[in-house]
Order: structure tokens, then C-alpha cells, then sequence
């Protein structure tokens, strides 16, 4: 003890070009940028292929191949199997090896990266069921424990999710919900059975995935040895680090010149040095320690900026506007029986689209803006609902009986 | 000499010893030089600290001034002959006055960062001797009833875009209506609304009677005051398409009334609002589409409404005096001019 729970979100979302408004009714095709730059789907995942993945997978086998206590888990979005199973089958076989050494979990989400669950519960366990077939398809395994996109939790997320046979979910060590617990133990969400709880140890997780390079920070730079010596001091204080981030943390938004790889390749070292120190995935852990306490969380909680809520998605009316239009749409585009309407229907679901159309820091360009593609939020927004306005041209010639 | 509108700036301090008596009858310069000469006895006479000159007109003076008193010269670039000119042919005389300002001048206050690199590249004055201060926007007047042409399109339901600006070539009034054109294709009942007035006047009407569109296209004049404001409430969308626009300051207007608002990138408003679209002026397709997304989709409306009109109000006063201040400060901080 501790165990360090490493968590790699793989996420890339099916980026909408910019759309005008005159591609209405003429253009079907939303999300097939080709212009080299911040929209381009297939451009972005070959350089995030070249910056992140390809290196980081290699160093993720390497540190596998020479500590047997070495262990990871990863969730990878259904749009991002899909987009690596086109534009970079290589970096889907390197993935594939890292979860053939057994050491490493995959854990469910929601296909598209969606915010489903908030708008409709069946949409919610469709994703989640095509979701469970990819996966076993590519990597041959069954996930048992779930992540919802962005760690949106309450107890609500909770209770379907057991009902749902999951051994497990995570969610953001947020204050509000841990108070004066510590987020390195094993937890039992308010109202469930079985189902576990692994809340992010959010200040040790952004010690690498934010502050990394920020060279204003008092602990920078931030060497294993040192990092490794703060896992220590868990020891008596709790049974597991859950260090949850974004896997392009890694050679993306830490660059390679940060030294964020050598850190990463010493990190195993050094926190095995001291004997009680381990690894586990998250079903190890959930099978090795009880729950030592229940978490209520009538409110949703997510892993998104200060205030850890949903206003990074829904915060303003745009973004109300475009979910509302797109959830509206449920019925009628999974009635029409279209494969190409309801694949292009549930692309448009993905929470970046909504990430794109937040105001809410957009003026002193920080984090979203950093994160967003688009000129402006309401560039987002005019993109988004042109290509929706297009899907509704296309149902309603469905619905006609002639075929677009 | 002074009667003559051609003048050369090498020309201009022989000219200037003729310059006395009364400026009237004279022409556009000759005026400008009695104002420069009347800038120098007033620096004789009058103790000052520092010289500050606004644009071409007074440039002159500002340099008259200098050599009387030998304070430092300031020089504040609202517009270049480039601008006004759409990036076109500059008047020379003009542009000679301008460049000659611009070397004499201890130091550049430039409206916007647009505005600079046009003095940079266009006057070759070296960056680091020109200060970017923006403008900053005055509340206008509360709404009154407003032109009741513009009144009735409301009522009668037409969605309403509005143009407000002089009818230059540096305005961009044919994008606007080139726009237009494309719009009432996809969204018939809409309005067009062009505020202002200028020497392309008659050549607008007569295009948008090519482009067959003149009934929907409302030519209303020069408007102001309680009008103006009115106006601003009373349209559904802003558009600025200026082809050289060195602030802007309509746009914080529109926005300060929650209109939401299409602007051009070639305008130094652009580097300061963000709670707009942006289009490049040419880019008529781009400027359509963004005008009925407004038109369109009302969350738009909504957001932009709140979130720019706090934009627009976000620097005052204070702000740019601060900057001026620093500006006086490090020119008299130099020494002896």
C-alpha cells in the first residue's frame, strides 16, 4: 500500500467543419475537414498518433516488459477506435499489444463520448451497449468497471451503472463530495450494492497533467523521485492513488522538450523503491479493498475545470439550444432504420461539440480556448446547428419514402 | 502656392512663410498650413510640456510646434491615407505629410495593433517607437422612437440588418450589399438598412438595383443621436465590412446595445471584441452565411447579447488615460527634444 491506479483517457472527437449555412439540404458530409489544421479529424489524430500515442505506447510496454508490477488502464472513446481503425491502424495494434500483456484494463464508456445519460437513459445504454461490442471486438476483453464522460457522476450515474452489472465507477475526488476523507481509499456510492467507487486524487493527477511545465510552480521541476516520495507519504493514510488525466497529457498538451516522457519512464522505479508501494487497475483494487465509507452526491459532479460541474457543456444557451435540438432528434432518427443518419446523429452528440460553445472563460483565453478549434463559441454553435438543420433535411426525405 | 491643392511635404515650409492672415478662402491645405503656422506662434507663446496631434490635418501644426518650442511631439493615428483610401491609391501629398509626421514625432500612439503594422509597413517607422492605444466607447444616448421608415419594416415583421457608416470605399458598403443579395436567396423577408452617407451613394443604389434587390435595401441617410441609438435596438444584426478599419468604434456600439454583430478581421475592433463573428471583408459568402446563422438561430441573439454588451463596456476611460499618461511620461522622461 498504496497501489497507484494510473487512468488514461483516449478520447478524439469527429470535429464538424466549418459548415455554413448554405451547405443545407446540399452537403451530408459534416465531418471531413481536409484543411491541415484544428478541424481536420484525420490530421489531428496522425500528429496526436506521433506526439502521444506511438511513444507513449512504446513507453508503456517498455515500463510493462521491466516492472511485472507495473499496471494501467485505459478508456477509449468508440469515435476514437473508429477514427484509429481508418487513419491509424498502427496505433490501434499498439494498443492492442499493451492489453494483450493482461496488465492492462480497458474500461467502458459511452460510444460516442456523449452526454446522453442527461437526456435519455435508453440513448444512454445504447452507447454504452455498442460500446461493450467494440471493445471486446478489438481487444477481446469485457469491460467490468465505467468511466462516463468527462467523470460525470452523481448517484444517479451511480445506480444505473450498477444496474447496468458494472463492478465499478470513477469519479472526480471532488471536495464537495469527499469533505475531509481522502480520495485514496475504496468508496461505495450512497444507495448502490455492489458497485465500487474510485474517486481521482485530483491534486497529484494534475501535478502532472497541468503543472507539469509551469515553471512558476514552486515544485518545478518535477522529477519521479520527488513525485514518487509524495505516493509515500499515502502510506497509512490510504490504500490507493487513483491518478486519472487525459492519455494526450503525455507528449500533447505536455509537449516531449518538458521532459514529461523520461518522467514517466523513471515514475515506475521510483514508487516501487519504497516496498509497500504497488500498482493495480481499477478492478484489482475493487477486488483487493472494501469500501471504507459511502459517497452521497445528489448533484452532478464532473472533472472540469474550478467548479467541477456540467457548465463547460451546458452553461449557457447555445450549448442548451444545440443539445436540446440534437436529443429531440432521438425518436425519429433511430425509427428512420438509416445507418448513415443514425451514425452521423450520434457523432453529433459527442461533448467537445458542447465544450466548443462555452463563453464561460472565453474572453481571457485560457483552457477553452486552447481546447477549441473554432474561431468562437458561436462559430461552434452556427457549424453544429447548420449540419443538425442538414440531418433534419435528411429525415425528413427519409420519412418520405425517397432515399437522400 | 496656397490655392494650390498639390503640395509636396518637402515644399511645405517655403509654403508655410506665406501663410499669414486670415484661412479663409483658402483650400484643404493651404488651411492646413495656416493652422500650422498659427500652432507655432501659439507654442511661442503658450508653456506646454508635450505636443499631441491628431492625424494628418493637424501633423503640421504638431511639427510646427515642435521646432518653436522643442517639446516632445506625440502623434495619434486615428487613420492613415491608407484606409481611407480602402488600400488603394493614397493621395500623395496626404501620405508625404503623414510619413513626415511619423519620423518627426518622438513618439506614434496607434489606435489599434492594425493600425500599427500599417504604420510599420506602409510609413516604415519602426515598431517600438509606436504606442497601441484603443479607443474606448462612449454610452450614446438612451433609444428614442427612431426613423419611422425603419419603425414600420419592425412591425410589419421583417428582421432587420443593419450597415452604419460612411458610404466609402473604406466602409466595404458593396460587400454589404453583395451579402444582402445572397441572404434574401435562403431568408425573403429581411431588410437591409444602410445608415449613412458618402461619395459612393449613388454608385450603392445603382447596385442594388443590378443586383435586383433595391426594395430591400432601405438607403436612410446619415443618422445620430437618439436615432442612432433606436436604430441599434431596433436591428436584428450589425455588419461591419470595412476593408481598412483602424478601430471601429460602431461596433462596441451595436454591441453595447446587445445587437449581434458581423465585423471585418481588417479592423483593429477585431483584436478587442471577441463576442461577434468575423469575417474577412471579401469573403461575401462567409459574411451571408454568418448574418442568417444570426437571423437564424436565436440562441445566437441571446448570448451575444449579454456577453457582448459587458464586452463593450469592459474598458473605460481610465484605461486608455493610463496609457497616455505612460506615453507623456517616457517622452518628457528623455530629455531635451
Amino acid at each position: 500500500m498504496p497501489a497507484v491506479c494510473l487512468y488514461f483517457q483516449v478520447h478524439q472527437p469527429f470535429r464538424v467543419k466549418k459548415y455554413p449555412y448554405f451547405g443545407i439540404g446540399r452537403d451530408h458530409d459534416y465531418f471531413s475537414d481536409v484543411s491541415k489544421t484544428s478541424l481536420d479529424n484525420r490530421h489531428i489524430i496522425e500528429r496526436v498518433s506521433r506526439k502521444c500515442y506511438l511513444p507513449a505506447n512504446r513507453l508503456m510496454l517498455e515500463l510493462l516488459e521491466r516492472h511485472p508490477e507495473f499496471r494501467l488502464s485505459y478508456s477509449f472513446s468508440g469515435v476514437l477506435l473508429e477514427q484509429l481503425e481508418i487513419y491509424a491502424p498502427d496505433v490501434l495494434d499498439s494498443f492492442r499489444d499493451l492489453v494483450k500483456t493482461g496488465r492492462v484494463e480497458v474500461l467502458s464508456e459511452t460510444y460516442h463520448h456523449s452526454l446522453a445519460f442527461l437526456y435519455s437513459r435508453e440513448e444512454f445504454r445504447r452507447q454504452v451497449g455498442l460500446h461493450f461490442a467494440k471493445v471486446h471486438r478489438l481487444f477481446g476483453v469485457y469491460p467490468r468497471v465505467f468511466r462516463t464522460t468527462e467523470l460525470i457522476y452523481s448517484n444517479e450515474v451511480a445506480a444505473e451503472i450498477e444496474d447496468l452489472g458494472f463492478r465499478g465507477i470513477l469519479a472526480e475526488g471532488a471536495d464537495r463530495l469527499l469533505g475531509w476523507r481522502s480520495p485514496d481509499f475504496v468508496y461505495r456510492p450512497a444507495g448502490a450494492k455492489k458497485l465500487g467507487l474510485l474517486m481521482k486524487n485530483y491534486r497529484l493527477s494534475d501535478d502532472i497533467a497541468f503543472r507539469f511545465s509551469t515553471r512558476d510552480w514552486k515544485d518545478w521541476p518535477l522529477t519521479a523521485g520527488k513525485f514518487a516520495r509524495w505516493i509515500d507519504k499515502v502510506n497509512g493514510n490510504g490504500t490507493n492513488v487513483n491518478l486519472f488525466m487525459d492519455y494526450e497529457t503525455i507528449g500533447e498538451h505536455q509537449w516531449v522538450e518538458t521532459g514529461i516522457f523520461d518522467f514517466l519512464r523513471h515514475l515506475p522505479g521510483e514508487i516501487l523503491k519504497h516496498p509497500d508501494n504497488g500498482f493495480a487497475t481499477p478492478s484489482e483494487l475493487l477486488a483487493q479493498f472494501e469500501p471504507v465509507g459511502e459517497i452521497d452526491c445528489p448533484a452532478y459532479v464532473s472533472w472540469a475545470d474550478v467548479g467541477r460541474d456540467l457548465t463547460a457543456w451546458r452553461g449557457n444557451r447555445l450549448q442548451e439550444e444545440a443539445l436540446r435540438t440534437v436529443y429531440q432528434l432521438e425518436r425519429p432518427v433511430l425509427e428512420s432504420g438509416d445507418k448513415g443518419l443514425v451514425d452521423d446523429w450520434s457523432r453529433l452528440q459527442t461533448s467537445d461539440h458542447f465544450y466548443y460553445m462555452c463563453t464561460k472563460w472565453f474572453a481571457d483565453g485560457d483552457v477553452h480556448a486552447y481546447f477549441n478549434p473554432y474561431e468562437s463559441p458561436y462559430d461552434a454553435f452556427a457549424s453544429y446547428m447548420n449540419a443538425v438543420r442538414d440531418l433534419q433535411t435528411r429525415l425528413a426525405s427519409v420519412k418520405g419514402g425517397e432515399k437522400p | 502656392m496656397l490655392y494650390n491643392p498639390y503640395l509636396t511635404s518637402k515644399r511645405y515650409k517655403t509654403s508655410l512663410r506665406f501663410a499669414r492672415g486670415s484661412h479663409h478662402g483658402l483650400s484643404l491645405f493651404g488651411r492646413v498650413l495656416w493652422y500650422a503656422k498659427q500652432a507655432g506662434r501659439i507654442a511661442a507663446k503658450e508653456p506646454h510640456d508635450v505636443i499631441h496631434a491628431h492625424d494628418w490635418l493637424t501633423f503640421l501644426a504638431g511639427i510646427e510646434a515642435k521646432k518653436v518650442s522643442g517639446k516632445p511631439l506625440v502623434l495619434h493615428v486615428h487613420a492613415t491615407e491608407f484606409d481611407r483610401t480602402g488600400m488603394g491609391l493614397p493621395n500623395q501629398d496626404v501620405y508625404e505629410i503623414e510619413k513626415l509626421g511619423m519620423e518627426t514625432a518622438d513618439r506614434i500612439v496607434a489606435v489599434s495593433e492594425f493600425t500599427k503594422r500599417i504604420i510599420v509597413d506602409r510609413y516604415g517607422i519602426p515598431a517600438d517607437k509606436i504606442t497601441v492605444v484603443h479607443n474606448v466607447f462612449d454610452e450614446l444616448e438612451p433609444a428614442g422612437a427612431g426613423p419611422s421608415h425603419v419603425r414600420d419594416l419592425k412591425n410589419s415583421g421583417k428582421q432587420i440588418v443593419l450597415f452604419l457608416g460612411r458610404l466609402t470605399i473604406q466602409k466595404g458598403p458593396d460587400y454589404f450589399l453583395q451579402a444582402a443579395k445572397k441572404v434574401l436567396e435562403y431568408k425573403p423577408r429581411v431588410q437591409f438598412v444602410v445608415a449613412g452617407s458618402g461619395d459612393m451613394e449613388e454608385q450603392m443604389k445603382g447596385l442594388a438595383r443590378t443586383l435586383g434587390i433595391a426594395d430591400r435595401v432601405s438607403f436612410i441617410g446619415f443618422v445620430r443621436g437618439a436615432d442612432l441609438s433606436a436604430l441599434y435596438s431596433l436591428a436584428d444584426a450589425f455588419v461591419m465590412p470595412s476593408v481598412s478599419e483602424p478601430f471601429g468604434l460602431t461596433c462596441l456600439e451595436a454591441q453595447s446595445f446587445g445587437l449581434p454583430s458581423v465585423i471585418s478581421r481588417q479592423s483593429g475592433v477585431s483584436e478587442v471584441a471577441r463576442h461577434c463573428f468575423k469575417i474577412d471583408f471579401w469573403d461575401v459568402d462567409d459574411m451571408a452565411s454568418k448574418i442568417l446563422s444570426i437571423l437564424e438561430y436565436p440562441a445566437i441573439k441571446e448570448v451575444m447579447a449579454v456577453e457582448a454588451s459587458r464586452e463593450a463596456r469592459r474598458f473605460g476611460w481610465a484605461d486608455a488615460g493610463r496609457r497616455l499618461r505612460r506615453v507623456y511620461d517616457e517622452v518628457t522622461a528623455v530629455g531635451p527634444h
